[in-house]
């Protein structure tokens, strides 16, 4: 090797060592890049309970509340309050939950359900998620201003801020001081598989090992009750047909028990609508995130083969018509549904 | 045999040709076919009309002859089959259309925020075939290409890790990789029966259970390239690539002991697309919330995230009302599939007893298994292999003499952690979580053969 080579060489062992203390383990070379700032920027949007990640910005209850009606009331409600779409996200917390930082209701085994505010302990994780996540059709559309306001309406649904209020990084760990459930979590429990929290703690239910003559529990306490027997359809059509048993005809009853002259009716569309979500993002007579049907009708109700273009419509999805937000593809619902729906919509999509 | 007797006790079944729908039966290979099914299904009809036994596929002494199924040769005896490749991807048995995943309904008002249950009560052995794999998913699922997916890892501050990476599927396919045996469960797996029976079969109770064999790189690999901060790094966010951008907070003891995975494969193939298609994390013994799909970034912090699924869902409700957080690890759990609730036992005599067991806590130790509702357990035979945090399957011999019995299985792992009863579950923790309900699943098999779904207390 040539005094030259061998400087080379040297040099480049030099830089390699010089690397590797400045640098992670190269041990899988040539794999992997460094991330850029702009990179980082567009996917570290995470906020944390310490407000780490949250970016300055600010919006009004008010200004919440128009996007609300917008953007989020077609499935949760006016009030946060719908159970039509998804769970309700207001109710059930009280002044006093404020003061206390714990909802009384949960201690209440007669109160139905469980709403977000009753539930959520951290205000970064309702503006994180809505960050990320919301509107449902439209995730990440939001600007920081826009979730700062939305945060601030769902807030003052449940009396944490006042109605005239806003919500902004600088007052964000205020709001955090009033969640009525802020109190209301722990961490004392063995199922952390790390060593934060509760190290070294056990399991806190453990079964019996006995094997002859034990105690029992006392009774059948518990079973389906008749008229559910097919609640989730033939169960004879969820078994395997060989083998060492077979499903039982849920569908068959003797036929003293079975209703006279009860012909199963059509599914009213009002059903399909809920069923199959429809209803996320439209209403029959206003607008919400989708154009209202009522309208859809009006506008295709000279057209010859409006039934055909619902049809075409609803199985491709669609965009630019009503808008910029896209209407998902639906051709996943069943033929009849779909006809179902045109036919009701040529006709003029009547309540 | 003495057991010919029980033939003539027992409810008419309808015979296995009733459970085709008329698409199923116009898909017999040829009308001739067709015929001769018919026509051998209406022979042993009438057979057990005279025997008074009209069992699916009794197999009785025939009175004369023999079992047309022998005497008459069937067309696959006596005509050419189907070449290869008639499918490049092979399906199930047209007869098996009935094991499907299915939702639970009134569950959930959406299909893209739901579940789907895997049919427990059909599957063999440990392995979930992967399109019977459950489904959850928050807000829908997609095909994403796998040219276009990048995995970023970052720290929470600039001085948890020296360098933020980004990796191309084809880089991560590159490294070196392991393939591990896992049970994933949702934590919410049998969440509708903390208060009373809610659904009638093993695959509403338990479906939301799976277990595979995935293929990927081990995490702490790809954050030692990054040289992460090993005395500040206290958790991992893991983040999804959907439009729920799913996220949630890992210790970073499961990263660090090489236990998390960033999967891709799964069962020899790559990642279904409803199970995260290209890219999932692999969490074993955690709840599969926490095995984000789409997976796109890694964070290393130093502090937990409290994500929407870790404050506001994933929270366990205990009687004082308040709610424990960070509750990650599916404890043990056991459960009969056969047989399950909505079978019919065909009749008396010899059944095999089969069913599943796991820990998130490591491996089964020891399955025991009562038929009289827990007054008197025998402990089942292990089928191996018995991995760490996967399914063990267990078996049990049995002959049932006709009576009602209670059929129930209870698993201890080998951190010695002993599956409870309801009674025992919920003296602790009450009735109205969702999640992490590992109590003892009964099976009533009532007298007609018919199992029921009930509980005790």
């Amino acid at each position: 090797m040539s005094n030259c080579l061998k400087r080379i060489a040297a040099l480049s062992l030099l830089l390699a060592a010089g690397l590797s203390a400045a640098q992670p383990t190269n041990k899988f070379d040539g794999i992997g890049r460094t991330a850029t700032k702009a990179e980082l920027k567009a996917w570290d949007i995470d906020v944390r309970p310490d407000f780490k990640g949250l970016p300055p910005g600010r919006g009004t209850v008010a200004q919440g509340q128009d996007l609300w009606e917008a953007k989020c009331a077609g499935c949760h409600g006016v009030f946060g309050e719908s159970n039509e779409v998804f769970s309700p996200l207001i109710g059930g917390t009280t002044k006093d939950d404020i003061r206390t930082g714990h909802v009384a209701a949960l201690t209440n085994n007669s109160f139905p359900g469980r709403t977000t505010l009753m539930k959520v302990s951290q205000v970064s994780s309702l503006w994180d998620y809505i960050n990320r996540a919301m509107p449902w059709t439209a995730p990440k559309s939001l600007k920081p201003d826009e979730v700062y306001a939305v945060t601030a309406y769902l807030l003052s649904l449940a009396d944490v801020l006042p109605a005239d209020g806003e919500l902004s990084d600088k007052n964000i760990a205020e709001a955090q001081q009033r969640l009525p459930n802020r109190n209301g979590k722990t961490t004392s429990h063995a199922m952390w598989p790390g060593s934060e929290f509760a190290k070294g703690a056990k399991p806190d239910v453990q079964g019996s090992s006995c094997m002859k003559n034990c105690a029992p529990e006392a009774k059948i306490a518990s079973y389906l009750p008749e008229f559910a027997r097919n609640a989730h359809g033939n169960l004879a059509q969820q078994q395997r047909t060989v083998g060492p048993q077979r499903g039982v005809d849920t569908a068959a009853q003797p036929a003293a028990a079975r209703p006279a002259a009860a012909p199963a009716a059509a599914k009213p569309v009002s059903a399909l609508l809920q069923q199959h979500a429809c209803l996320a993002c439209h209403q029959i007579a206003s607008k919400v995130v989708g154009p209202a049907f009522k309208d859809v009708a009006a506008k295709y109700k000279d057209r010859a083969d409006a039934r055909d273009y619902y049809l075409a419509k609803l199985k491709s999805g669609s965009v630019g018509v009503w808008g910029s937000v896209p209407m998902p593809s639906q051709q996943t619902l069943p033929e009849a549904d779909l006809a179902a729906i045109a036919d009701w919509l040529v006709q003029g999509a009547k309540p | 045999m003495d057991d010919h007797q029980h033939f003539k006790t027992g409810r008419l079944l309808r015979a296995p040709e009733g459970f085709l729908n008329p698409a199923e039966l116009r898909q017999q290979p040829t009308p001739e076919a067709r015929r001769r099914f018919l026509r051998g299904a209406f022979a042993a009809a009438s057979a057990a009309l005279v025997t008074g036994a009209a069992r699916a596929q009794a197999n009785p002494v025939p009175a004369e002859g023999g079992d047309p199924n022998i005497l008459n040769l069937p067309p696959h005896s006596l005509s050419l089959g189907q070449p290869v490749a008639l499918e490049g991807y092979g399906k199930p048995s047209r007869f098996e259309a009935n094991l499907q995943r299915r939702p639970s309904p009134g569950l959930t008002q959406t299909r893209q925020a739901s579940v789907s249950f895997a049919p427990l009560q059909g599957l063999f052995g440990i392995v979930t075939p992967s399109g019977l794999h459950f489904e959850r998913h928050h807000q829908g699922w997609w095909d994403i290409d796998p040219s276009t997916h990048r995995l970023m890892i970052n720290g929470s501050d600039e001085q948890m890790l020296k360098r933020p990476m980004v990796f191309t599927m084809d880089e991560l396919m590159r490294l070196p990789s392991v393939s591990r045996f896992h049970f994933i469960e949702c934590g919410a797996n049998t969440g509708m029966e903390w208060g009373n029976v809610a659904v009638p079969t093993v695959q509403y109770t338990h479906g939301m259970l799976s277990c595979s064999e995935f293929t990927g790189v081990r995490l702490i690999d790809v954050l030692e390239m990054c040289g992460f901060d090993a005395k500040r790094a206290r958790f991992v966010l893991a983040e999804g690539a959907d439009g729920s951008s799913m996220t949630r907070t890992i210790p970073i003891e499961l990263v660090t002991s090489g236990q998390v995975l960033l999967a891709y494969g799964q069962n020899g193939e790559m990642l279904r697309p409803e199970n995260g298609y290209p890219l999932r994390l692999v969490v074993p013994g955690v709840q599969g919330v926490s095995w984000v799909k789409y997976l796109r970034r890694i964070e290393v912090g130093d502090q937990p995230y409290a994500t929407k699924d870790e404050n506001v869902h994933y929270i366990d409700l205990l009687p004082d009302g308040q709610h424990r957080e960070y509750t990650s690890i599916q404890e043990v759990k056991s459960v009969v599939t056969t047989p399950s609730g909505g079978q019919v036992l065909l009749d008396k005599g010899y059944y095999n007893i089969s069913g599943l067991a796991w820990s998130g806590r490591g491996k089964i130790a020891k399955v025991d298994v009562s038929v009289d509702g827990g007054r008197m357990w025998r402990p089942a035979r292990l089928q191996g292999p018995v991995m760490d945090r996967c399914l063990t399957r267990f078996n049990l011999d049995w002959s049932w003499d006709g009576k009602p019995a209670l059929v129930m299985s209870r698993a201890t792992d080998d951190s010695g952690h002993v599956q409870p009863n309801y009674a025992q579950l919920r003296a602790v923790r009450g009735k109205r979580s969702i999640y992490h309900n590992n109590a003892i699943q009964t099976w009533l098999v009532q007298e007609s053969g018919e199992v029921k779904n009930v509980q005790l207390s």
